[in-house]
């Protein structure tokens, strides 16, 4: 018997036809070029040139000279490249009777920038920390008041934010209306709803035994906050640093309303490059005060894609 | 002593001074919302006590615990340790240590920042701190793993460090909830040998809060059942197993669990249909007179069966309705006086489905319940 069941299993390694009966084994094929794929990335390839062809018509537009984009087609390569246009969208474009260029809205949204990025995060860090995990009498109630103020139109606050900011200012005998200061405490505020929110549902997900832990092992308020949330919060802060800066940088309408012609922020000093009213127009300019406008934005998102994602989802799906 | 100061002050608190009590919980209330969780519970810890809370899930087990270590503020009621009152302390200034089901080992520090965390927030001496972090490493054999993050650790090694996150600390009592129940069932059974061997090298208090039965038998020197917020049975496990207080306690431990047979007491025989059970040799809790409603319970494990029926004190017949053979025993079901009666027989018994198998009772070992009030006669 068993030299029979030898002599078979030794017949049946030798016989390839055999083997290959046996069924499948390892790794599975694949084919590149199946249909599904040919779908798939023809979409994904169609979907990115929508996206990227106004990107290069601005660049290309960017580094030509005016008599070639007055004479040729937009979409044609530049015959010869010039910086003159970012030299001068940067430092000698006009707005009105000043011709310093964009130089100076870039160093007042950068005085903008920094001071609401930090204020905006630590105010809606230690909210949403004390919210999900030092919850008191009335937490959820103040939770709510505050979601509801995400979904205010701004339209709606804005003059009667301006009341606020002068009459405010005067009482404490600070310039808050038109100056920088007005400006960096507005988008704080604004701020605050969805960044609390964030901070909030991902503080949630960290489990309640680890709070718990800490407070056994004589951790206060501020020590857990520090020592045991923030260094497992990398995530979530570079997604509320992201939708900050991005945000902050593109902001026009509080700019515009808040701030005075000395410190308007970039955005609102290209519009006004962009719509001035003497001249020609120049194109080229227009586009290299454009795209160094978005640089910021741009830097941050290349910097951070893939913390953002990942982020977002770990804030969104729990809590 | 700091408890004349507490507004709160009975005269009954002086007793709770008194030596040789660890954790004393008097008339503690805890509502969630309209929710009554704990509804006036005592309980006395003794110092060096291994007291296992057990109880089915929702019964409060954790709620109880996380009063005591101060993480829940009681709805009313008080709490002491070592004699002194900390209802309204902090739960670092309890002199506790909490291990807790998940580990929750702080992610992003090592091993001996873990074990470090708490004596760094109490200022203690880097001189100290390294030496009570190489003691519990040593005492719980996790010295190579000292520089490792948790996430590197296994299980059983987390749980370890979890542990020795309590032990650093130095303190008089160790709250434990489920700390095994996340862990497979054989490094389940190693870690609860680990544990009662260092509590009988540290003779710390430790109250542990499990839903296993046999880690409750094997840790404990005292076990509390719980139900509903309240404790039915506050006893050894020998007692808890032998002399249940009610039909509950009967009911919830062993596995399988009890046989009960609802009849009638007629001044100490137990009459059910044409069985009869005289109860001879029955420790009576308080002894019956005339005719009551009663069930008695008879454990799987205690029906005589083989050649020893022929010399028990009663004797009855089952019909083997299902045998489920479990390797180191045989568990037989079947009906006996009308109702499902279980029997547990030797690995080697040879029973076939639909045997009569004769069978033999000792009261002495019975359990005896009012049939209204379901405590023990
Ligand atoms: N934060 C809370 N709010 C409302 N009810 C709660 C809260 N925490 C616990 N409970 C309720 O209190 C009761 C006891 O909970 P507890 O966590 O103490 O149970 P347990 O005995 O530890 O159960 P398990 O074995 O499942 O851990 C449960 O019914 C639970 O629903
Ligand atoms: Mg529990």
């Amino acid at each position: 018997m068993s030299d029979i069941g030898m002599l078979n299993t030794v017949k049946a390694a030798e016989d390839p036809v055999r083997r290959v009966l046996d069924g499948p084994r390892g790794a599975r094929p694949k084919r590149t070029f199946s249909r599904t794929n040919i779908f798939l990335y023809g979409t994904l390839i169609v979907v990115a040139l929508y996206y990227l062809l106004p990107l290069y018509v601005m660049l290309v537009t960017s580094v030509k000279g005016m008599p070639e984009i007055r004479a040729g087609n937009v979409f044609a390569p530049p015959l010869e490249i010039t910086f003159q246009p970012w030299v001068k969208a940067w430092a000698e474009a006009c707005t009105g009777v000043n011709c310093e260029g964009l130089s100076r809205g870039f160093w007042n949204s950068v005085r903008i920038l920094i001071p609401s990025v930090l204020l905006s995060i630590s105010i809606a860090l230690v909210s949403g920390y004390t919210l999900s995990k030092w919850k008191f009498k009335g937490s959820e109630v103040f939770f709510t008041i505050l979601i509801v103020g995400a979904f205010i139109p701004y339209q709606v606050m804005l003059y009667p934010i301006v009341i606020i900011l002068r009459d405010v200012g005067n009482f404490l005998g600070v310039q808050l209306f038109g100056s920088l200061t007005g400006l960096v405490l507005v988008h704080s505020v604004f701020g605050m709803p969805i960044l609390t929110l964030l901070f909030r549902n991902y503080f949630a997900s960290i489990p309640e035994e680890l709070f718990k832990a800490a407070r056994v092992d004589g951790a206060g308020f501020w020590g857990i906050l520090f020592r045991i949330m923030l260094p497992m919060s990398l995530p979530i802060l570079v997604v509320a640093i992201i939708l900050q800066v991005t945000g902050i940088w593109n902001d026009f309408l509080f700019g515009v309303v808040y701030t005075r012609a000395d410190s308007y922020p970039m955005t609102v000093q290209l519009n006004n490059i962009v719509n001035s009213v003497q001249g020609i127009k120049e194109y080229n300019v227009n586009m290299a005060a454009t795209l160094l406008t978005g640089l910021v934005p741009l830097f941050v998102y290349f910097v951070s894609g893939k913390l953002f994602v990942r982020g977002i989802a770990a804030g969104a799906v729990k809590g | 002593m700091t408890m004349t100061a507490d507004p709160q002050s009975r005269p009954a608190d002086r007793t709770a001074a008194s030596g040789g009590h660890s954790v004393e919980i008097r008339d503690l209330d805890l509502q969630f919302g309209a929710v009554k969780v704990l509804q006036k519970l005592n309980l006395d810890v003794h110092e060096g006590e291994f007291l296992v809370l057990l109880g089915s899930s929702g019964c409060g087990k954790s709620t109880l615990l996380n009063c005591i270590a101060g993480l829940l503020e009681p709805t009313d009621g008080q709490i002491f340790i070592k004699g002194r009152n900390v209802t309204w302390e902090e739960p670092s200034n309890r002199g506790i240590g909490m291990v807790f089901q998940s580990y929750a080992l702080y992610p992003q520090m090592s091993v001996r920042g873990n074990l470090s965390f708490g004596l760094k927030n109490a200022r203690f001496s880097r001189d100290e701190i390294e030496r009570r972090v190489s003691r519990a490493a040593e005492i719980l054999q996790i010295q190579p793993l000292l520089d490792r993050k948790p996430g590197a650790l296994s299980g059983g090694q987390r749980q370890r460090v979890a542990i020795g996150r309590a032990l650093v600390r130095d303190v008089d009592v160790f709250l434990f909830d489920e700390p095994l129940s996340n862990l497979d069932a054989k490094l389940r059974a190693d870690l609860r040998v680990e544990l009662k061997r260092l509590h009988s090298r540290l003779r710390n208090t430790m109250i542990y809060v499990t839903h296993d039965q046999v880690e409750a038998m094997t840790l404990a020197d005292r076990i509390a059942i719980m139900k509903g917020g309240e404790i039915m049975q506050l006893a050894s496990p020998d007692e808890i197993y032998n002399r249940p207080k009610n039909r509950y306690v009967a009911d919830f431990i062993g596995s399988p669990s009890m046989n009960f047979l609802e009849g009638q007491l007629q001044g100490e025989t137990f009459r059910k249909d044409d069985l009869s059970l005289p109860m001879v040799g029955y420790d009576w809790a308080s002894r019956p007179q005339g005719e009551r409603g009663a069930i008695v319970g008879i454990r799987p494990e205690h029906v005589i069966t083989g050649e020893l029926v022929a010399g028990a004190p009663v004797r009855a017949e089952v019909v083997a309705d299902v045998v489920e053979p479990m390797g180191s025993d045989t568990l037989v079901w079947g009906t006996l006086g009308g109702e499902a009666f279980r029997i547990r027989m030797d690995g080697n018994a040879r029973v076939k489905e639909g045997d009569r198998l004769p069978i033999g009772i000792d009261p002495s070992r019975a359990s005896l319940f009012d049939s209204r009030t379901e405590l023990r006669l």
